[in-house]
């Protein structure tokens, strides 16, 4: 118990942080129509890409000798990438079809 | 100065992230969003390369392998994204969840494998093995499980109903939160645990989805993208990094409403769809053994006069219709339509396609102006004046078994009241039931004529035929 306590204590900003981000997240999400859920996933996507920002510290604080992060960060930045570009790319050619054509 | 700056730059990263969702959720603004959110990405990326120093004052060194890793990524990541076509969009959404997922995945074990050397604490029992351990189970069930989705909606991984399916899952669910128990109360950080519990996880999230297709996929694949939003937030708390925190719970709680509003569009409840899943095979079994029924075919001319006279059409576009490419020469069908005083309505069903929005998509690349296209509940009313349905491609959102057949799979799914049009025109490859696995009361109905065939190659001649009418 005090344990739990102790580390909610410490951590106070960072609940704080969790409990406001959650609700902020509800509330921007409600009220969307249909038609955008597809690209509003694949947004969402790209956005949890932000482990990349993890990879690259693993990556950036390994050892020279310690190849096992090395070698697993490494594939983590190349993964955390693919996520980040290749979702907001995705997600961006989804849109293109969404803006309005010049009347001709 | 060099750590404030980091801190600032985290903080305007995650407004963009804020921004960029908040844009995304209206048609105006959404490609606005996407952009401002790249942009938030971009910094908190490249600030974190050339100011982060660890708790140690250590700054980031291998840039070699950094930079190496992000330029494969990127170009890979480009290369996939620009080359997928519009048809597979709801697969390679899957598939860069999964891979970013595998990502959280690979970071818990690295941190993991250093905590001996890093902490010299008395017990592993805290918040942050707690967050190594989440970060890790969910990220391995988030992997696994959206690979399967991929590999579904590629149909490559056919529907797969294991004996006993939710009985194992509950074992394996058990046996994860057992080992993480007892890897917390270990003196020291045990990798060979830590790596049994990912494994596991992986079982798991492959057990997951196996048995769950049709058109419940999209939200099993909504659901493993807010998994993966959560995994990211493990490990934003594990770098005490305010970016991946924000970023993380900003998509694990938005992508759980995005899943509860599909599931409401298909008037379902979550459980249902991951529990009802496994009591599919009965009932398609019982509809297998059904009698022999005929339908009646219809030749493209007959249709073509039948619409060329008739005075409202709607279209209902479905996955097939995506198959077939055949957007553009649909749009063309509708025009060459309304040359000859026939109205032409696109009549769209949330889940049409393989994900929520896929046909607004396909059919706004051909051009179909915004205002043909109607959402179900604006639609419904319109088909009892309706004389022509021309139903391309589409199977489940048109099943009245949804309404009638308390048993069926997709009961209680709102649906499209194409039975009340006065003719109803189908367009399919073969007999072969719908993505859902089930049959259709629809074809057998006496207003309904089938045209057999590929969408693109039916409705070219359809054109072609109607103009010469």
């Amino acid at each position: 118990m005090e344990t739990i306590v102790s580390f909610i204590g410490e951590n106070i900003k960072v609940f704080y942080i969790l409990i406001l981000s959650i609700f902020l997240g509800i509330e921007v999400i409600s009220k969307v129509p249909s038609i955008l859920h597809t690209p509003l996933m694949s947004g969402a996507n790209a956005i949890h890409g932000v482990v990349i920002v993890g990879a690259v510290i693993v990556m950036g604080l390994a050892d020279s000798n310690d190849y096992l992060s090395l070698v697993l960060g490494f594939i983590a930045v190349i993964l955390g990438t693919l996520n980040v570009v290749g979702g907001f790319v995705v997600t961006d050619r989804m849109l293109e079809m969404f803006k309005k054509k010049p009347k001709s | 100065m060099a750590q404030y700056s980091l801190e600032i730059s985290y903080l305007i990263a995650s407004i963009a992230f804020i921004i960029g969702l908040k844009f995304l959720g209206h048609p105006e603004t959404a490609r606005k969003g996407n952009i401002i959110a790249a942009i938030g990405m971009f910094i908190a990326v490249i600030t974190t390369i050339f100011l982060y120093k660890s708790p140690e004052g250590k700054p980031l060194g291998n840039y070699v392998w950094i930079f190496g890793g992000i330029i494969i990524g990127t170009v890979v990541g480009t290369l996939m994204a620009k080359k997928v076509q519009m048809t597979a969009m709801p697969q390679m959404v899957s598939l860069f969840n999964g891979v970013g997922a595998a990502c959280v995945a690979l970071i818990s074990v690295v941190e993991f494998s250093h905590y001996n050397t890093t902490h010299t604490g008395a017990s592993l029992f805290n918040g942050l093995t707690l967050t190594i351990i989440l970060g890790s189970i969910i990220g391995c069930i988030s992997f696994s499980g959206s690979i399967i989705a991929w590999g579904k909606l590629e149909g490559k991984i056919k529907d797969i109903y294991l004996p006993a399916n939710q009985l194992i899952n509950i074992v394996l669910m058990l046996s994860i939160i057992g080992t993480g128990v007892y890897l917390m109360m270990q003196p020291t950080a045990n990798l060979n645990l830590l790596l049994i519990i990912s494994a596991i996880s992986l079982i798991y999230g492959i057990l997951f989805v196996f048995p769950i297709g049709g058109a419940d996929m999209p939200v099993v694949i909504s659901l493993l993208n807010s998994f993966t939003g959560v995994a990211a937030a493990c490990g934003g708390f594990l770098y005490n990094n305010q970016a991946m925190l924000t970023g993380g719970i900003l998509v694990g709680s938005s992508g759980t409403i995005l899943t509860i509003l599909m599931c409401k569009a298909m008037n379902r409840s979550l459980t249902n769809v991951i529990i009802g899943a496994f009591s599919n095979p009965k009932t398609k079994k019982a509809d297998a053994g059904a009698e022999q029924r005929t339908v009646k075919e219809i030749s493209v001319t007959d249709c073509a006069v039948l619409m060329s006279y008739s005075k409202k059409v709607i279209i209902v576009p479905g996955y097939g219709l995506a198959v077939a490419q055949a957007q553009h020469i649909c749009h063309e069908l509708e025009k060459t339509l309304e040359e000859k005083g026939v109205e032409v309505l696109y009549a769209i069903h949330p889940v049409a396609g393989r994900m929520p929005g896929h046909m607004n998509v396909l059919l706004a690349e051909a051009d179909v102006p915004y205002p043909k296209l109607l959402e179900m509940d604006e639609i419904n009313p319109e088909f009892s004046t309706t004389d022509v349905a021309l139903v391309i491609g589409a199977n489940d959102v048109v099943n009245p078994a949804a309404k009638n057949d308390k048993d069926s799979p997709i009961y209680g799914m709102p649906i499209l009241d194409v039975e009340n049009a006065k003719n109803i025109i189908i367009n399919k490859r073969s007999m072969n039931a719908g993505y859902a696995g089930i049959d259709n009361e629809l074809f057998y109905d006496a207003k309904t004529k089938m045209l057999f065939g590929d969408a693109k190659g039916v409705l070219q001649k359809l054109v072609t035929e109607v103009k010469a009418n």
